[in-house]
């Protein structure tokens, strides 16, 4: 579970969230809200990348401000433009990067990367440059990159925006199919209908918190309003 | 080294990186210190004669230094001006295996296991408190992002042409700064993000 505990976030003298309080323990959690609203950063508050100015962040009972180390290894984290998240120029070695991190030794990591390679459809491009590689398949090896390390949570930073509609399918599909608890922030509003339950921000506040439906209804209304 | 590595099983191929890195060291200053033409062609017999062991086709030889044949020419007319023809064939002679043995080095070496060597060479000044994990993945990450950036600045000079703007030197160097100095946030917190 992780928990948020009055957090308020400033930056470059900038409130950014306001005083949150939530505990997230569902299995599919979407952020949704306008742009700067504070959703990614947020996001980031979740796996210790940023540290709250204010109040705590708990992921399994360990302070993101203590243990950021360990949390980042629970909390894995998805990054927006995949092309800022490939690190090695060939797409095994990149899947192997987070592994070696680890202390996992050579023939066990490589074995790894060529089974997550195979499971999201890139073995035949596992030796090749990844600046080679589709948009959608750049970013399944970012997503790759993340679940080799096996964490017990996957933030994902708007996955599906920089995506045509086949590519996108994909990555719905990959995120359908994790075994991991998975917290999405995402503009696409078709992939969180079935989700467990949908934050809504705006201002740097949780305007709503409920299961799809109502959540995006309240969304719409917010947008349409302003 | 971006993607020039050749697939093979040859011994070249599975020799430790930092071996080929120090032979090709102790090769290029032995090219240089030794001022003997027949040295220089030896040399170049032996280099082919690797190319050959590793199961490469001699082209990729020629490959290597396709690229700057027109500096050869300038080197040549330049030695035969203020030289001799002579010597200018043996300036480039030794240019030419010097490259030659550096793309066997990279045809051979997948380039992790260049950088897996690189830390393994700098690992001792890690005592003296330098970050060899760190320098090796600044090495990866520039070979990564060169053909990154370079789309960063063409996307940066279609948006100029765009608009109007032909060959403005300011405006494409600006933006394409402030691009990838917002990249390299991304990029830093995405390496934090894989525990690194």
């Amino acid at each position: 579970m992780i928990e948020i505990q009055n957090v308020s976030l400033t930056l470059d003298d900038r409130p950014v969230l306001r005083n949150i309080s939530l505990s997230l323990s569902e299995q599919r959690i979407a952020i949704i809200g306008s742009n700067g609203s504070g959703k990614s950063s947020f996001a980031r508050l979740l796996n210790g990348l940023r540290t709250p100015t204010e109040g705590s962040v708990r992921v399994d009972g360990l302070d993101t401000r203590k243990r950021a180390r360990d949390i980042r290894r629970k909390v894995g984290f998805v990054f927006q433009n995949p092309d800022n998240q490939i690190v090695f120029p060939i797409v095994e070695e990149d899947v192997a990067f987070g592994l070696k991190n680890l202390g996992i030794p050579l023939d066990t990591r490589t074995e790894m990367a060529r089974d997550i390679l195979q499971r999201y459809g890139l073995s035949a491009h596992s030796k090749h440059p990844a600046h080679n590689l589709s948009g959608g398949q750049k970013q399944l090896l970012a997503i790759a990159g993340v679940l080799v390390m096996n964490p017990d949570y996957v933030v994902l930073d708007e996955p599906t925006t920089l995506l045509d509609l086949r590519n996108k399918l994909r990555i719905c599909n990959a995120i359908d199919a994790l075994e991991q608890a998975a917290i999405v922030v995402t503009h696409d509003l078709d992939l969180v209908k079935d989700f467990d339950r949908v934050l809504v921000f705006e201002n740097g506040r949780v305007l709503a918190d409920d299961v799809p439906n109502a959540a995006l209804n309240r969304y719409v209304e917010a947008m349409l309003d302003a | 080294m971006l993607d020039l590595y050749s697939e093979g099983n040859s011994r070249l191929h599975t020799m430790k990186p930092g071996w080929k890195i120090l032979g090709l060291a102790i090769s290029g200053s032995l090219l240089f210190a030794v001022d003997n033409i027949l040295f220089s062609i030896a040399f170049l017999a032996v280099t082919l004669a690797l190319y050959a062991a590793a199961g490469l086709p001699l082209r990729r030889a020629w490959a290597q230094i396709r690229p700057v044949i027109w500096i050869f020419v300038l080197i040549m007319i330049a030695q035969a001006l203020f030289n001799s023809w002579w010597v200018g064939l043996f300036v480039i002679m030794r240019f030419a295996v010097l490259l030659m043995l550096a793309g066997l080095l990279t045809l051979t070496t997948r380039s992790s296991e260049m950088i897996d060597g690189i830390e393994a060479g700098l690992r001792p000044l890690s005592r003296l408190g330098l970050r060899t994990r760190g320098i090796s993945l600044a090495i990866s990450l520039t070979l990564r992002f060169i053909p990154v950036l370079a789309s960063v600045v063409r996307e940066v000079r279609e948006a100029q042409y765009a608009r109007g703007l032909e060959r403005n030197f300011l405006a494409l160097t600006i933006p394409a700064i402030v691009r990838t100095l917002k990249m390299s946030e991304d990029i830093s917190d995405a390496i934090d993000a894989r525990g690194f």
